[in-house]
């Protein structure tokens, strides 16, 4: 897509997040709806475009009275928001649409009026892989990592370290379910979930939700927030199996996504300041920040033991401050974690991040779906075109 | 409780008959010559229609794994690992170690496994074992 040519105007989070149960799920998507319409001062019938995953984009068009000419119901899993973002860029320029509401919401711990995961037994998934016993998530996404760290020459306890840096920067954080510090040793000595993977490795399972506005670069500069204008973006999808990824030590879907957006963008990595990668488990952070070339591969784990992420390193931020709200493992993570990795991002862009890396101007969310599934990636920038 | 099983379809009944008889079938394409898995009547490489069903060896390695500490209902209630194995033919399958304990020491990466066929009624899948276990 062409850079700069649309922002992000309003953007927000649900009121409350983390544990909502009188809230249902279609009511978390309007909650933060209509929160992000305040931000930027505008009313349903403003909204020309909606897009969502989770719930469709017809019941969320519905539930809060708008008649949109745009419709994206992309649902890829926790990054399905950032390819949102990616088409609903290219419809603002195409003038399918002028004002897009891309909404998530979540009652991943209350459950009230949540659907049930995962799909059928006639599905390749559950004929081929859940028959052996997976569980969701915790232990399945995990599936890869012995072998990962066994050929990048990692061990268990640089897993337990990316959450104990990110458990530094959720501190600072008061909307953070999870803030006292913890160690390597407490990582490594929590409840086991699914070899390797400790509890402390495992994302929350919280409720909430977020939503973003877009509009065109032009008509940016009339909303009251600081405009955050989409640099560049990324998709890609590889196998809804876990077990048939091509390669265990890197993600095909990430370096596909994550080489488009940086082209898009006309960016090299030291132009970058601030980094989200969606963190559904300990180890999406080295694998994201070596298949998005931060890192060659097997450098990740010093790169994060030696703070260059983290909120101090010597006296001063890292030099590449990731996942400064906390991440999936300390913030919150409601199921489809990408909606709040994009807010951080712009809340970081427009200067108001509660750990506020100084002098941010670029800042990428780099999401995850499903289990290595697929993946997004959105390039933000705060310097007006 | 009843282990929850796959529903063949068109597309994979053939695999699941093979384990039924004892046999682990994959499938190959006669043009480009890549064994793959799971089924389908497609080279998921070269797009050709142009395949075959063959018996696999049913040996292969320990290529990654968790143990799951938390087992699903129809699983038991000990931890058990969730594995793949990279068959000797190419193709990664997802599955079940058993026949050694169930832990890191056990179960070492890289280890030669062979398949072990364990029959549940309508199903029987692929476990397994490992070598000369």
């Amino acid at each position: 897509m062409k850079q700069k040519t649309v922002a992000a105007v309003g953007a927000a989070e649900t009121t409350e997040l983390g544990r909502i149960p009188n809230m249902s799920v279609i009511q978390l998507h309007a909650d933060a709806a209509l929160n992000a319409m305040a931000d930027c001062g505008l009313k349903p019938s403003d909204i020309d475009g909606v897009a969502t995953a989770g719930i469709s984009p017809t019941e969320l068009a519905y539930y809060l009275g708008i008649t949109p000419t745009y419709a994206d119901g992309t649902s890829v899993g926790g990054c399905s928001f950032m390819l949102h973002v990616r088409h609903a860029a290219a419809a603002i320029n195409e003038g399918l649409a002028k004002t897009i509401l891309i909404t998530h919401g979540e009652s991943g711990r209350s459950r009230v009026g949540a659907g049930r995961f995962g799909g059928g037994t006639s599905s390749l998934p559950g004929q081929f892989e859940s028959p052996y016993g997976p569980v969701g998530p915790p232990s399945m996404f995990t599936i890869p990592v012995l072998r990962y760290l066994k050929t990048r020459g990692y061990s268990i306890e640089d897993l337990a370290n990316v959450a104990v840096v990110q458990r530094e920067w959720a501190a600072k954080n008061p909307r953070a379910t999870m803030k006292d510090p913890i160690t390597v040793d407490d990582v490594m000595n929590a409840r086991m979930i699914a070899y390797p993977f400790t509890l402390l490795m495992c994302c929350l399972v919280t409720d909430g939700g977020g939503a973003i506005i877009l509009t065109s670069a032009e008509r940016a500069k009339d909303f009251p927030q600081k405009p955050v204008y989409i640099l560049g973006t990324g998709e890609s999808v590889e196998t809804p199996m876990v077990s048939q990824m091509e390669d265990f030590n890197s993600s095909k879907a990430f370096r596909v996504s994550g080489k488009k957006a940086f082209d898009e963008a006309g960016i090299s990595h030291k132009d970058v300041d601030h980094l989200m990668i969606y963190d559904a488990f300990a180890h999406l952070p080295l694998y994201g920040l070596e298949d998005l070339g931060f890192c060659k591969p097997g450098e990740a784990a010093a790169f994060i033991r030696e703070r260059h992420t983290a909120i101090e390193n010597v006296g001063k931020p890292g030099s590449l401050p990731l996942n400064t709200n906390g991440g999936g493992l300390s913030y919150m993570h409601s199921g489809m974690y990408g909606m709040y990795a994009m807010q951080e991002s712009i809340r970081q862009l427009r200067g108001i991040a509660p750990a506020q890396v100084p002098g941010a101007k670029i800042s990428i969310s780099h999401g995850v779906g499903g289990m290595f599934a697929a993946s997004g990636t959105v390039i933000w920038s705060n310097e007006a075109p | 409780m009843d282990r929850v099983l796959p529903e063949p379809t068109p597309e994979t009944q053939h695999f699941w008959d093979g384990c039924k008889a004892g046999e682990l079938l994959l499938q190959r394409c006669t043009e480009c010559t890549k064994s793959y898995f799971p089924p389908r009547p497609f080279c998921p490489k070269c797009g050709s229609r142009k395949v075959e069903v063959f018996k696999a060896t049913g040996k292969g390695k320990l290529w990654s794994y968790v143990i799951n500490h938390r087992p699903r209902p129809d699983l038991g209630t000990e931890p058990h690992s969730i594995a793949v194995v990279m068959l000797d033919e190419g193709p990664q399958m997802m599955t079940n170690i058993v026949g050694c304990p169930q832990t890191p020491e056990a179960l070492q990466l890289d280890m030669p496994v062979e398949v072990k066929f364990e029959d549940f009624g309508k199903i029987t899948l692929p476990l397994f074992k490992p070598a000369g276990a």
